[in-house]
C-alpha cells in the first residue's frame, strides 16, 4: 500500500513499536521510582513505602497522582516560554536514545517480518552520543529561565559536569568500536551472539567501568548529582518547578537511567543475548519458535536492565557526593587518560593479533 | 511528492524560519535556541544526501558542544534588550546595503561557476557521506591535511590552557 509514495504500513508498523517503547520505558520508570525507594529502605534497614496497595506496589501511583495535584507555579519573573520547554527538553532528550536500542532480533506477525528496533542506522553510536549532548539543554534551559540564581548555578554546573564526562565516555566507546568495526548497535550486539565470541566486557573491562561511571555521571545519579546538590544550592536547577514539570525533571533521570542501562547491555553484556544458550539453533531445530526466541531476548535485555539499574541505586545509596573539584578531577585527569590508554591498548592489540 | 520531497521542503522551510528567527528574537539565549533549531534542519539535509556521519557530527559538535558553550557566555553576561545600544538609523541603512551588495555578489557567483552548472544533489545515494567511505578519503588521501588540522587544534588546547594558568 503506497501513497504519495510512503510506505504507509511500514509508517504504522514504526509508529505502534514506537509507542510501544515509549510506554513501556515510562511504565519502567514509574516502577523503577518504586524500586528506588525500596531500596534504599533495605540498605537503610527500613521498611519503605509499604502503605498503598499489597506490598506498597500503588505507591509510584499515589506519588504521580500527587504530583498532578499540586498546584502548578510558573515565577512571575521566569521566562514563561522556556521555563515550560526546560522539563519537556529533558524528556524528549531521555527518551530519544531508544530509538537505535535492538530491544530483539524480530518477530513474523502477519506474514511480516518486523525488527523491534525502531532504526537500525549505521551510526547508532554516534546518534546515542548526540542525544547524550543535546541532554544538557533541559537542565539549562529550565535552569535560566527560573530567574533564580541557584537554579542558574545548578545549571552551569550540570552542564560542564556533562560536557566533561562525555570526552571520556566517548573514548570508551571508541574502543569498543575498534572491537566491532561497526557503529550499528544492532551489529554489536549479533557480534556478541556468534558462537565462540565471548561479551565485549570481556574484551573491554576497562572501558565498560570508565563508560560506567560516565553514564552515572550523565545521569546525574550520586555521587555525581551536584546540579540537585541540596545542602549548597536547594534544590538545584529545578528548584523554581512545581507539579507535573518537577516530575518530569525528576522523572527525566530515570528514564536515563534505564536508556543508558540498556545501552550498556547492548554495547558490553551482548543486548538481548541469553547466555549459555544458543537461539539461531534454538529456532533452526524448531525446538522454539522464532516469536518466543524474540520475547525471551526482551526479557533478558530487561533484566540486564534492572540489575544495572539496581548497581545505580545500590551506589546511590553507599557512596556521599563528591565535592566539585573532585568531580572535574576525576573527569578530566584520570578518566580521560584512563580512556585514552585503554584506546592504545585495545588498538595494539588488534594489530598485534592481526584481525 | 515522495517522502524525501516532503521531507526537503518541510526541511528547508524549518531552516529558514529558523534562520530568520535568529536574527528576529529580541532575547539572545532564544537566538541561540533557534540556531539549534537551524542545526537540526541542515543535519535534516545532510541525512537526505545520505551523509548521516555529517549530520550526526554536525549535531554533536555544533549543537550540542559550540551552542552550549555559547549559551553559557551569554547566561553569565545576562544580555538583555534594554542594555543592548541602539544603533544610529544610518548604521542600520549602511549595514542593510553592504549585505545586499554581498548577497548580489553571492548570488552572481554562483549562478555563474563552471562548476555548478548542471550538477544535481544526489538524494539518497552516493556512499561518500558513510562513515567508512568517509574515515577512508580522509586518512588515505587527505592524511596531511588531516594530521595538520589536529595539530591545530591541539596547539589551540595548549593554549587555552596556558591563558587558563594566567
Amino acid at each position: 500500500m503506497t501513497l504519495l509514495s510512503i510506505d504507509w504500513i511500514l509508517l504504522i508498523e514504526k509508529l505502534v513499536l514506537i509507542a510501544i517503547i515509549v510506554f513501556a520505558s515510562l511504565g519502567i520508570a514509574l516502577y523503577t521510582t518504586f524500586a528506588e525507594r525500596k531500596v534504599a529502605a533495605v540498605l537503610q534497614d527500613r521498611p519503605g513505602p509499604n502503605r498503598a496497595g499489597p506490598f506498597g506496589l500503588f505507591q509510584p501511583f499515589a506519588d504521580g497522582l500527587k504530583l498532578i495535584m499540586k498546584e502548578e507555579i510558573i515565577p512571575n519573573t521566569a521566562n514563561k516560554f522556556l521555563f515550560i520547554l526546560g522539563p519537556g527538553l529533558a524528556m524528549t532528550a531521555a527518551l530519544m536514545t531508544c530509538a537505535v536500542i535492538p530491544w530483539s532480533s524480530h518477530v513474523e506477525l502477519f506474514d511480516r517480518t518486523i525488527d523491534l528496533q525502531v532504526a537500525d542506522i549505521n551510526i547508532g553510536i554516534l546518534y546515542i552520543f548526540g542525544v547524550v549532548s543535546l541532554g544538557v539543554y533541559g537542565i539549562m534551559i529550565g535552569g535560566w529561565a527560573s530567574n533564580n540564581k541557584f537554579s542558574l548555578m545548578a545549571a552551569l554546573r550540570g552542564a560542564s559536569q556533562a560536557i566533561s564526562y562525555e570526552l571520556a565516555m566517548g573514548m570508551a566507546l571508541i574502543a569498543v568500536l575498534m572491537l566491532s568495526g561497526s557503529l550499528s548497535l544492532r551489529t554489536i550486539v549479533d557480534q556478541q551472539m556468534e558462537a565462540g565470541r565471548l561479551w565485549n566486557i570481556a574484551y573491554q573491562p576497562l572501558g565498560f567501568l570508565i563508560f560506567f561511571i560516565c553514564a552515572m555521571a550523565e545521569c546525574n545519579r550520586t555521587p555525581f548529582d551536584l546540579p540537585e546538590a541540596e545542602n549548597e544550592l536547594n534544590f538545584g536547577y529545578h528548584q523554581e518547578y512545581s507539579s507535573m514539570k518537577l516530575g518530569f525533571y525528576l522523572f527525566a533521570e530515570y528514564v536515563n537511567m534505564i536508556m543508558s542501562s540498556a545501552v550498556m547491555a547492548s554495547l558490553y553484556f551482548g543486548g538481548f543475548d541469553i547466555p549459555f544458550v544458543d537461539e539461531q539453533h534454538l529456532v533452526a531445530t524448531n525446538v522454539l519458535s522464532q516469536n518466543v526466541v524474540a520475547l525471551l531476548g526482551v526479557l533478558m535485555l530487561l533484566v540486564k536492565i534492572a540489575i544495572f539499574i539496581f548497581v545505580f541505586m545500590w551506589i546511590r545509596w553507599t557512596i556521599p557526593r563528591f565535592r566539585y573539584d573532585q568531580l572535574m578531577n576525576l573527569g578530566w585527569k584520570k578518566l580521560i587518560p584512563l580512556a585514552l590508554v585503554n584506546m592504545l591498548i585495545t588498538g595494539a592489540v588488534i594489530l598485534w593479533l592481526g584481525k | 511528492m515522495g517522502t524525501i520531497q516532503i521531507l526537503f521542503y518541510f526541511l528547508s522551510a524549518l531552516a529558514i524560519f529558523s534562520a530568520i528567527m535568529v536574527l528576529l528574537s529580541r532575547n539572545p539565549v532564544h537566538s541561540v535556541l533557534w540556531l539549534i533549531a537551524v542545526f537540526f534542519a541542515i543535519s535534516g539535509h545532510y541525512v537526505l544526501l545520505n551523509a548521516q556521519f555529517l549530520a550526526i557530527v554536525n549535531l554533536i559538535v555544533y549543537a550540542g558542544a559550540i551552542m552550549v558553550l555559547f549559551l553559557f557566555v551569554i547566561m553569565l553576561m545576562n544580555l538583555n534588550a534594554e542594555t543592548e545600544p541602539r544603533k544610529h538609523i544610518w548604521m542600520k541603512l549602511a549595514g542593510v546595503v553592504s549585505g545586499g551588495c554581498l548577497l548580489m555578489m553571492l548570488i552572481s557567483l554562483v549562478r555563474q561557476a563552471v562548476e555548478m552548472g548542471g550538477k544535481k544533489a544526489m538524494m539518497a545515494e552516493g556512499n561518500i557521506g558513510l562513515i567508512k567511505n568517509l574515515g577512508h578519503a580522509l586518512f588515505s588521501d587527505y592524511v596531511v591535511p588531516f594530521e595538520i588540522t589536529s595539530v591545530l587544534f591541539l596547539s589551540a588546547m595548549v593554549g587555552a590552557v596556558v591563558i587558563g594558568k594566567k
